[in-house]
């Protein structure tokens, strides 16, 4: 069982009057509890049960503007008692930073949303093999698949967060993530794809037949690729890979890299990155989203931001901390985005695809390949050649290259958005990128 | 030595008791205890950004039965909480009929000593060390905008516990210094990072200043990249330099030759062994038993000691990389190569320090052969589909060759090549091999281990270069 609210907001408020007690200004501590079972299918029979139970402690303790941190994964307030007393030492002796503080009062969450984002449900392991077995009839059912793995994972998190300026709350949340990762083979070459599924309510994930077809598709459509020449093309990013670009964006506007002045949009507040079609939103409250929360990592409250409101950008991604440095107000997002999408573009999936006469769709990236001071981005790439819209056959050993400061004004989106992960983007065209192949 | 046993309502003999129980029939198995204490100092932007200590403990029980692992974690240390994993255990492996294998290597040997780095040096002399980095580098050019420097420091007991009491212990200390540099002039911006680190105290990678010589390293990489034009695009000639390039070997080949990928089939490589995969003159290890290396182990896992492992002798497959599980499935022994990243997560077999060890040409023969191509000096992460076997990593400072002379700098770009028929593009192997730094980190199935690389000079015939310049 998820330990409850009450056990959790002894232990922080434990925490919190040890620190006070042995001369700790501030403090703010957060306590978690998460529990995790993922039954492992291979080939259509169980290979691996996991469970995992782990409760996880962390504090800040301030003295003024000293600040210092101690995480640990044992509760016994024994414990506790000997890793506050090292914090406290610890921050005795670490230099001042004027920009320490807690967050600012006035800014904290003071009631709470139900968001739908916890499903008491428990699914068993036998039923999680009933659908794993299911999940891995549909996918190896083509005589190509010669390899199947597949899981099924049911978490449920609780968690508090407490400070000294009297903010105390937390919420449970839960997730259904299954997966499905085949391997196909034919006379020319071996290739793998996957597909998933990950929801806060049990009920919403994917029937184990059609994500067990959609890897196995997926997969075969990959076998016998060909290389191609190096060229100048528009390249069309599959919904699961173009969340990546948001989530670069998001990196580079994030309040860190700006006060550190260590990324490219730097000083472009109010200045059209992107071109005028394009809104990017990061929306804290869907019902079941899977990045929706009350409040952020530091209590302050989470609402949506427009971030870039017809190609201009609007909003930093900004935290207590460094928004001090950078003379802005927290908005809520000290640990990143909420649900973060590109707003939906005009065209249709199928108009996209028909821009041009030749483009090729990519599926998947891999590769770090992203310098956010610089922009430059170059990442390794796979998938089909296509030619007035239709895939005319699978493509490997390639690579995507661009800067993201003219890539972000050559994009351009279709009107096929849906909520699968927490950061989210309909499908993208991006004109003008340099493909190396041969 | 961590005492697992004196905080605790759970003594040895009742562990052992529950730890024979649950494994009698299965094929293998064990509880793995692990406590360890860490340390992360960061200076950026001119102050000292966090200093943070963690400590953690809890243990990890598994059970195997044919193919089937059965697994469950607590980080509560006590009779219930190993009575509740027992049970769990005992859930998914109904009825099992197997025969415990109690047969483990054993070795005296170790490769680092029992020291706690973190207590080794106390916490105001690390803050002194960082911000003389940060006054060093502001003071050397004014175009240093922003410095960020950090150390890293872990100290890990572990005890294996298997069925019939037998009990297998090691202590692991581990650090890691890096520095960071980002340079600013006319509009431009461009960083260099540099780090070094391994299996012992920060003294001795610190001594005589040793510290100016990774901001250097930081400083020259940067400037370097001030320089760089953009990079070319298309398939052409590579010189790897040697040292930290090898994670060209970790990606392309190395992961390809993890025991498990190869029992499921799944890797490029499961068809090859006793075959030709590499150029004559291509010999690749992965040895875990280097003293104070990042990759090394006195002990993986699962407690087998672990060994020098050839992977490519002369060019020929030998042998893959097995943790106990794969090796027993596939008929041979366990390589010492069983790793879990700590007692959250099961055991793979990875990689340690994986080495391609030196032939004897020159690095000057190398470019000197090239007419048009990039030589590859520093590189940042890699990744492989070991399925496709189709492999990247991306360079951090790299130049342009033309007609056999070094031209000027690149800006970053990735590389992508095949795995399996990489090693069959290696034209010359030089006589220089250097060990890495000690910064690697690889991650497999979400869990990440330190590990070493190695390489000589080499020549790859052909690769595809990810730039923009047609």
């Amino acid at each position: 069982m998820i330990k409850d609210q009450d056990f959790l907001e002894a232990k922080a408020s434990y925490c919190l009057d040890v620190a006070k007690r042995i001369g700790a200004t501030d403090a703010s501590v957060t306590i978690g509890h998460s529990i995790s079972e993922t039954v492992n299918f291979r080939n259509k029979n169980l290979d691996e049960s996991n469970r995992s139970d782990g409760l996880a402690f962390s504090i800040d303790t301030y003295i003024g503007k000293k600040k210092s941190s101690i995480s640990s994964s044992n509760l016994l307030d024994e414990n506790l008692d000997t890793l506050i007393e090292k914090c406290y030492e610890t921050t005795k002796i670490t230099p001042e930073d004027e920009f320490n503080s807690l967050p600012d009062k006035n800014l904290l969450a003071d009631k709470l949303k139900d968001l739908n984002i916890y499903d008491n449900t428990h699914i068993d392991n036998d039923k999680k093999i009933q659908y794993l077995k299911e999940l891995e009839n549909i996918a190896s059912e083509d005589k190509k698949i010669i390899n199947t793995e597949s899981s099924f994972t049911e978490k449920k998190t609780n968690f508090i967060l407490a400070n000294s300026d009297g903010f105390c709350s937390g919420y449970k949340t839960s997730s259904f993530t299954t997966s499905c990762v085949a391997v196909a083979k034919d006379e020319n070459s071996m290739e793998r794809d996957y597909e998933y599924s990950s929801k806060r309510y049990l009920d919403d994930i994917k029937d184990p037949q059609t994500l067990g077809k959609m890897a196995s598709n997926q997969t075969i459509r990959k076998l016998s690729p060909k290389k191609i020449g190096s060229e100048k093309l528009s390249v069309i990013f599959d919904k699961r890979i173009a969340k990546g670009m948001l989530s670069a964006f998001a990196s580079a506007i994030s309040s860190s890299a700006i006060a550190r002045g260590t990324s490219f949009l730097k000083d472009k507040i109010n200045e059209q990155i992107f071109s005028n079609s394009i809104n990017i939103i990061d929306k804290p409250d869907i019902i079941k989203g899977l990045g929706s929360k009350n409040f952020d990592s530091e209590g302050i409250k989470s609402e949506t931001l427009n971030l870039v409101k017809e190609g201009v950008l609007k909003n930093y991604l900004v935290d207590t901390y460094n928004g001090r440095k950078l003379n802005l107000q927290s908005n809520g997002r000290s640990g990143g985005t909420t649900n973060l999408f590109f707003e939906n573009g005009k065209q249709s999936y199928d108009e996209l695809l028909k821009t041009n006469s030749k483009c090729i769709y990519i599926t998947e990236t891999i590769g770090h390949g992203s310098n956010l001071v610089t922009g430059d981005y170059s990442v390794g790439a796979t998938g089909f050649y296509v030619e007035d819209g239709e895939f005319k056959y699978p493509i490997n050993e390639i690579t995507i290259a661009g800067n993201f400061k003219d890539m972000f004004k050559n994009i351009f989106l279709a009107n096929d958005l849906d909520f699968e992960f927490s950061t989210n983007s309909p499908t993208m065209m991006i004109q003008g990128m340099t493909v190396a192949g041969k | 030595m961590s005492n697992f046993f004196t905080k605790s309502d759970l003594e040895r003999k009742d562990a052992e008791s529950i730890v024979s129980d649950t494994l009698k029939n299965c094929d293998d198995g064990e509880l793995y205890l692990e406590d360890s204490k860490s340390e992360s100092i960061i200076l950026d932007d001119n102050k000292i950004k966090s200093s943070n200590y963690s400590s953690d403990l809890g243990f990890g029980f598994r059970a195997v039965s044919d193919e089937v692992v059965a697994y469950s974690y607590s980080n509560e240390i006590s009779k219930d909480s190993l009575k509740s994993s027992s049970e769990n255990l005992q859930s998914t492996l109904k009825s099992v009929k197997g025969t415990y294998n109690n047969e483990i290597p054993k070795s005296n040997k170790k490769f680092y000593s029992d020291i706690n780095p973190i207590e080794q040096k106390t916490l105001d002399s690390k803050l002194e060390v960082l911000n003389k980095v940060n006054d060093y580098l502001r003071k050397k050019d004014g175009a240093v905008k922003q410095v960020t420097a950090n150390f890293l420091g872990e100290h890990k007991s572990v005890e294996i516990i298997r069925s019939g009491g037998e009990a297998i212990t090691d202590i692991r200390p581990l650090i890691r210094f890096n520095v960071s540099v980002m340079l600013e002039k006319d509009g431009r911006k461009e960083t260099g990072v540099y780090g070094i680190g391994g299996r012992q105290a920060y003294d001795n990678y610190l001594q005589n200043d040793n510290w100016k010589s990774v901001c250097e390293e930081a400083f020259r990489i940067a400037s370097v990249n001030m320089e760089s034009k953009p990079a070319p695009a298309g398939e052409m000639k590579v010189v790897l330099g040697p040292g930290w390039p090898a994670i060209l070997i970790h990606e392309a080949i190395g992961h390809g030759l993890e025991g498990d990928f190869n029992r499921k089939k799944t890797s490029a490589f499961h068809n090859l062994m006793g075959q030709k995969v590499a150029s004559e003159g291509v010999t690749i290890v992965d040895d875990g038993t280097i003293d104070n290396r990042r990759g090394s182990l006195t002990i993986d896992d699962e407690g087998t000691p672990t060994e020098k492992t050839v992977l490519i002798e002369n060019g020929i497959l030998k042998n893959f990389m097995q943790d106990r599980l794969n090796a027993r499935l596939m008929n041979t022994r366990s390589t010492g190569s069983g790793r879990r990243e700590n007692y959250r997560h099961v055991v793979l077999p990875r990689m340690r320090n994986t080495m391609m060890l030196s032939g004897n040409q020159t690095q000057d023969e190398m470019i000197k052969s090239v007419d048009k191509g990039i030589f590859a000096v520093s590189f940042g992460g890699g990744q492989v589909d070991i399925t496709s076997g189709k492999f990247v990593f991306n360079c951090t400072e790299a130049y342009e060759i033309i007609n056999g002379k070094i031209g000027s700098p690149i800006k970053g770009a990735t590389l992508i090549g095949d795995g399996p028929s990489i090693l069959k593009e290696v034209s010359m192997v030089g006589n220089d091999m250097m060990l890495d730094p000690g910064i690697g980190t690889c991650g497999k199935a979400g869990q990440g281990v330190p590990v070493g690389v190695a390489q000589p000079s080499i020549l790859i015939n052909k690769m595809t270069v990810g730039g923009t310049k047609l």
